[in-house]
């Protein structure tokens, strides 16, 4: 019995922790835990975000639903969705009444969950992941009926995978839907190891592309609508280019080249294959999904394994697709794209794309990559140079190697009637607002 | 002094058995993490986390850690079912692991009940076998989408 009180004694001195240390960590956490207790509003320097010279951040809101895209009126009001009801809601109504900026009145209503969100002639148009509804604007932009809303489109393919549907209206009465592919590859066994396309894939007649119909009709479905372009696995992010008068859209391309094909793909490969796609949409374009994926480093539409590709072989069918307008690196998640085309910020961002990237989980067992807001200059609806990280530090890390370390994940952006730029994230629920100020 | 030898013998015999109950588990969660690695952690993450809304985490996850059968089924069999799972929805299908050998799916799945800060009973190769019987090898998780 004595002999184990020894080693017990023994045990304790081991673990002695020098006050030393104990100091030196009680005074690190009080510098972390100060301005945790402070005002929750307080932002630190740019809301954590680093942004180009003369720019600024601070969080509007945060903690607030978990914001899908969202849009801010010209008298300011910013009405977002949600996928998950907030208080009951699906959309959220929310405004800054005491001049700071800050959000500090939410309303919500519908309830319904989903992504798109837009503003057009009056009307304000929402998804959910299988239907669209518009409600009806009074002269201030504010929903007369929020009970009654139109059912304009009904009855799309909401599957699970990729389920979420985004809007963008053009100038000439017309909506487009994204309906994204159900699937991965379109494989026998969806995500199979080693499992063969489908030929030719049956989803492409209801999925994997983009929807086109009428911004006034009632209860539309796939009958009454117009497939407007093909071969696009997934969209979430998309806008329609008043410059050029064209959709453009961002897809998601498909995972688990490493995971599924390991003959061909190394884990390097995988991370960076395929190109996340900047596509200008017309009306008949074919992109590919699933028979190819695009090679950025190539430049190439590549023969997709699953369709007898061995990560080395060009699609003979190259030709039928669409190139890509901006090739990313791969499985960065693009969620959110707009065309700015406010006076706010400097001359080279007029027009231009901001594009928010929800960042990458396909890339394990590589460090995962994006989180951030990207910016591309365009010039006459075309791209005049290289794309560069705009707004980064969403993720409050500096490597995101699993991607529930990701505090913050961009996913929709809206621009003010002052010509600042709004970044919502589907993770804590925050609203960013992005000013110029050129100090 | 008789007493005392045979509690002594019990003892160390219960011991052993411990010894070597935890030494199995060692062995076969070293082994499950290989198999982890290659087949689960593209999805579900190094930290088994998963991914938010897409693929559910396996970190103190109630399907992981209560009822052995049903992790073993989900395993060999896929799962596409639109389920919430502790009261989130997840978007992702998951394919059927059947290719594993009963030992890998053991292997795995006790490394899973042992990591992430979970803690569980291991998985054998025996209780795969009992589940995979009436499952058949073609079983594919999604037909038609």
């Amino acid at each position: 019995m004595p002999a184990i009180a020894v080693k017990r004694a023994d045990l304790l001195q081991t673990k002695k922790i020098p006050m030393k240390k104990v100091f030196s960590f009680l005074s690190i956490s009080f510098l972390f835990a100060v301005p945790c207790l402070a005002n929750p509003y307080a932002d630190t320097i740019n809301a954590g975000l680093s942004l180009p010279k003369g720019f600024e951040a601070s969080k509007v809101s945060d903690g607030i639903g978990r914001i899908r895209h969202l849009l801010v009126t010209p008298e300011g009001v910013i009405y977002a969705r949600t996928s998950r009801l907030y208080k009951g809601n699906g959309i959220l109504k929310m405004t800054a009444q005491n001049g700071d900026g800050k959000i500090d009145k939410v309303e919500g209503f519908s309830n319904y969950t989903g992504t798109g969100i837009a503003l057009k002639d009056g009307y304000l148009y929402a998804s959910s992941d299988d239907e669209v509804f518009r409600y009806k604007l009074n002269a201030k932009n504010e929903v007369i009926d929020a009970e009654h809303p139109e059912k304009i489109i009904t009855g799309l393919w909401n599957k699970r995978q990729h389920e979420s549907k985004s809007i963008a209206l053009d100038n000439n009465g017309n909506i487009y839907v994204n309906i994204g592919a159900p699937s991965n590859s379109c494989q026998e066994v969806d995500r199979g190891n080693g499992s063969k396309g489908r030929m030719p894939c049956p989803i492409l007649d209801s999925a994997g592309g983009i929807w086109m119909f009428k911004a006034d009709k009632l209860n539309q479905s796939y009958a009454q609508g117009v497939r407007y372009a093909t071969g696009l696995r997934n969209v979430v992010g998309l806008d329609w280019n008043t410059q050029s008068n064209s959709l453009f859209v961002m897809q998601h391309g498909r995972d688990n080249l490493l995971q599924d094909w390991p003959q061909y793909f190394d884990a390097e490969q995988s991370a960076e294959l395929p190109s996340e796609c900047m596509y200008e949409l017309k009306k008949g374009d074919n992109a590919g999904w699933p028979y190819i994926y695009y090679n950025q480093i190539l430049h190439k539409k590549m023969l997709a394994p699953e369709y007898g590709g061995d990560g080395k072989t060009e699609s003979p069918r190259a030709k039928d697709f669409i190139e890509p307008v901006v090739a990313f690196p791969g499985h960065l998640a693009p969620n959110g794209l707009l065309f700015y085309t406010g006076n706010m910020f400097p001359e080279k961002y007029r027009n231009g794309a901001f594009i928010a990237f929800h960042g990458s989980w396909n890339r394990a067992p590589m460090p995962q990559e994006g989180y951030y807001v990207v910016f591309v200059p365009f010039k006459n609806g075309k791209p005049s140079g290289k794309w560069e990280v705009f707004a980064n530090g969403f993720s409050g890390v500096k490597v995101v190697n699993a991607t529930r370390q990701a505090e913050h994940r961009p996913c929709g952006l809206a621009q003010g009637p002052d010509g600042s730029l709004y970044v919502s994230d589907d993770n804590k629920g925050t609203i960013y607002r992005i000013t110029y100020s050129g100090k | 002094m008789k007493k005392k030898l045979i509690t002594a013998m019990a003892l160390f015999s219960f011991g052993i058995m411990l010894w070597a109950q935890t030494n199995n588990l060692s062995v076969s969660v070293a082994r499950g993490e290989a198999v982890y690695k290659k087949e689960c952690l593209s999805c579900h993450q190094v930290d088994g986390g998963g991914v938010p809304h897409m693929n559910p985490p396996l970190a103190q996850s109630s399907n992981v850690l209560k009822d052995k059968q049903k992790i073993i089924t989900v395993v060999l069999k896929g799962m596409s079912d639109r389920i919430p799972l502790d009261d989130e929805y997840y978007s992702n299908v998951m394919a059927s692991h059947s290719y594993l050998t009963d030992q890998q799916i053991a292997d795995v799945l006790t490394y899973v009940r042992n990591s992430f800060g979970n803690k569980a009973t291991a998985v054998t190769a025996a209780e795969v076998k009992a589940i995979r019987g009436p499952v058949k090898k073609t079983t594919s998780q999604v037909k038609k989408s």
